[in-house]
């Protein structure tokens, strides 16, 4: 099922604070697409209104290609699982699985066999095949978790929202079920939309990034091109740890103000000026070439250790430190000395607010 | 040591405040005997004021528990001004004399009351009749359902119900199916302190229904009405099988959550 979002704009209840600022997205039928950003950023708030559990006061919502129906109509048609599960306590797994199901109209409602016989089939697509007699508070999460998917897939819907689905799992069990759930979604030809405020999971599971701010939608990109040009030095902040180092351009370089960071080339396109670079921990470099003048080689480093593969330093600026790092390998054959200076040409350039090209 | 000195001293109190009293009362009905404490029971003034009782308690539990499930469910689902003054009404006849609401019936409803002479026109007796002494104790036990219901509901939150209806179902599947289930302790807690409380209404009652024996005579009154009449052995067998009944309701609110408890150790 596709999803298009056409200007959508909802406020906070009884205030005209926008929880929703003229939202646009458009998912085509097979995407997964995850919406990121902070907390309040309205990605929660987003899907609620795609599900059509809360109403907008502006815009449009049309599901493949048409305006959303009444509740019932549509309810099958879309799967939410809930970042809490909102399984029903009350009732078995197999119960909790199969209420889509008991609840349609007596013509429409399949048989009792062929209900337990589908409740089995997902049962077993979630890897729980001998939990249909259990109560959920018996279950562990990732199965609760998994339960919960079940009940949103029963009623077999072409869309499949999330809400923060792995927020209370552990690590180990998280990544698990990242991979898994990736399958499920190609397996069934599920159009799948997630909310999640963890940026690497986003990354991992996802065709498309969504990342969200204030109720506006900053970028929307496949992962690759978001690492690569994000569009504003939040998305940039968001998406892992960077430093941001401010300067000027002329004569078609970047002047860092601070001691210590040598000034590089920049493409003609940026016009001189006041700009910021940013740059990840991976992409900063040390300089100790011949030519170093000892009044410039102002940096020294401070190592920190290895951690997944990588050699984390410090370099200490006049004012703050700065932290990078190196692929483990590359040490013993480059050596570092006290007295150096930092290379950012690698560096994304910012200018009020947005990415240079 | 001091963990046994609170022992005895928690289990003193309860001896004394709360078993010595109906202990007196079955001692008093039981001092002649078995056989008069019966006879006494069988009285058609007794079977009268027997039945009253059963069916305003009957009609007070069965409008009380859809009231309060309304109340609650329309309390907890929504957001609207004057919630949180209706959250403090719903607890008024807590907090008024059950006298004084049954004061205000009399005015509304007796022959000198606002609206005493049309009803009478419409011969509709409601003051000094069965139907007030309905009004009265519905009113006096209203509180209890909606009491224990809100702060359940109020702590499932929606989610549960915002999952069923996502998994397309309509208003009363929902609560039928998962609301109410949910908050089925409660909800059953509610009613049986409802049912305890309903038969024991004296105040209320007392102002409404004029004493009638045989009439409007619910247990409460005519336990009274026996005791000032000195037939003390009849007043007490009365009262026996009311605390009886009412110890039945608060029993029962404790069979659930054993239930609940062992198919949760079977599972």
């Amino acid at each position: 099922m596709s999803v298009r979002v056409e200007h959508l704009v909802r406020n906070a209840p009884g205030s005209a604070r926008r929880l929703l600022n003229d939202v646009s997205l458009d998912v085509p039928r097979g995407a997964f697409v995850a919406l990121v950003g902070p907390s309040g950023a309205g990605k929660t708030t987003l899907l609620r209104a795609i599900a059509g559990l809360d109403n907008f006061e502006q815009g449009a919502l049309l599901l493949d290609g048409q305006p959303m129906g009444s509740m019932r109509d549509r309810a099958r048609k879309i799967g939410f699982v809930f970042q809490n599960y909102a399984l029903f306590p009350h009732m078995t797994v197999a119960k909790n699985i199969a209420f889509g199901l008991d609840v349609l109209p007596r013509s429409e409602r399949p048989s009792r066999s062929a209900i337990a016989a589908r409740v089995q089939e997902l049962l077993e697509l979630m890897q729980l095949p001998d939990a249909g007699a259990s109560y959920p508070a018996r279950l562990s999460g990732g199965q609760r978790q998994r339960v919960a998917l079940a009940r949103a897939l029963a009623t077999g819907p072409g869309l499949l929202l999330l809400d923060e689905p792995f927020g209370a799992l552990d690590p180990i069990v998280r990544r698990s079920i990242r991979s898994w759930l990736k399958d499920l979604h190609e397996r069934l030809g599920l159009t799948t939309i997630l909310v999640t405020h963890d940026q690497d999971e986003a990354v991992e599971i996802a065709d498309r990034i969504v990342v969200m701010q204030e109720g506006q939608i900053v970028q929307d990109a496949p992962p690759e091109d978001l690492n690569r040009n994000p569009q504003t030095p939040f998305v940039m902040e968001f998406l892992g740890e960077s430093s941001s180092f401010s300067g000027t351009v002329r004569d078609g370089l970047m002047v860092p103000d601070e001691a210590g960071i040598l000034p590089f080339s920049v493409p003609d396109t940026v016009p001189p000026g006041p700009i910021t670079a940013m740059a990840r921990p991976y992409e900063i470099q040390v300089y100790t070439g011949a030519d170093l003048l000892a009044a410039q080689a102002t940096v020294s480093l401070v190592a920190e250790g290895v951690r997944n593969g990588y050699r984390h330093y410090r370099a200490q600026l006049l004012e703050r430190s700065i932290p990078f790092c190196v692929p483990d390998y590359t040490e013993g054959r480059v050596k570092y000395q006290d007295s150096v200076m930092l290379n950012i040409s690698r560096a994304r350039l910012f200018r009020d607010g947005v990415l240079c090209v | 040591m001091s963990r046994y000195a609170l022992w005895a001293v928690t289990w003193a109190l309860i001896v004394l405040v709360l078993l010595m009293s109906p202990a007196v009362v079955v001692a008093e009905a039981l001092k002649t005997g078995l056989q008069p404490a019966l006879a006494s029971l069988s009285d058609p003034d007794a079977q009268a004021a027997i039945w009253l009782t059963l069916e305003v308690t009957a009609v007070s539990v069965l409008v009380n528990t859809l009231f309060g499930i309304l109340a609650a469910w329309v309390l907890t689902k929504y957001r609207f001004p004057g919630r949180s003054a209706l959250l403090v009404l719903v607890e008024l006849p807590l907090s008024i004399s059950p006298v004084v609401s049954g004061l205000v019936w009399l005015l509304l409803f007796g022959a000198q009351g606002w609206w005493g002479s049309v009803l009478e026109q419409a011969g509709i007796h409601i003051a000094f009749a069965v139907p007030g002494i309905m009004l009265a104790t519905i009113f006096v036990t209203l509180p209890y359902v909606v009491r224990t219901l809100v702060p359940l509901m109020e702590q499932q939150g929606r989610d549960a119900e915002e999952a069923a209806m996502l998994a397309g179902a309509g208003f009363w599947n929902i609560l039928w199916r998962v609301t109410l289930p949910g908050a089925r302790v409660a909800l059953f807690s509610g009613i049986l302190l409802t049912t305890a409380r309903a038969m024991g209404e004296f105040g209320a009652v007392s102002v409404v229904s004029g004493h009638i024996p045989g009439m409007t005579e619910t247990m409460p009154l005519h336990i009274e009405s026996l005791y000032n009449g000195y037939q003390t052995v009849a007043a007490f067998s009365m009262a026996a099988l009311l605390a009886g009944m009412a110890m039945m309701a608060v029993l029962l609110r404790s069979v659930p959550e054993r239930l609940a408890r062992r198919k949760e150790a079977q599972a």
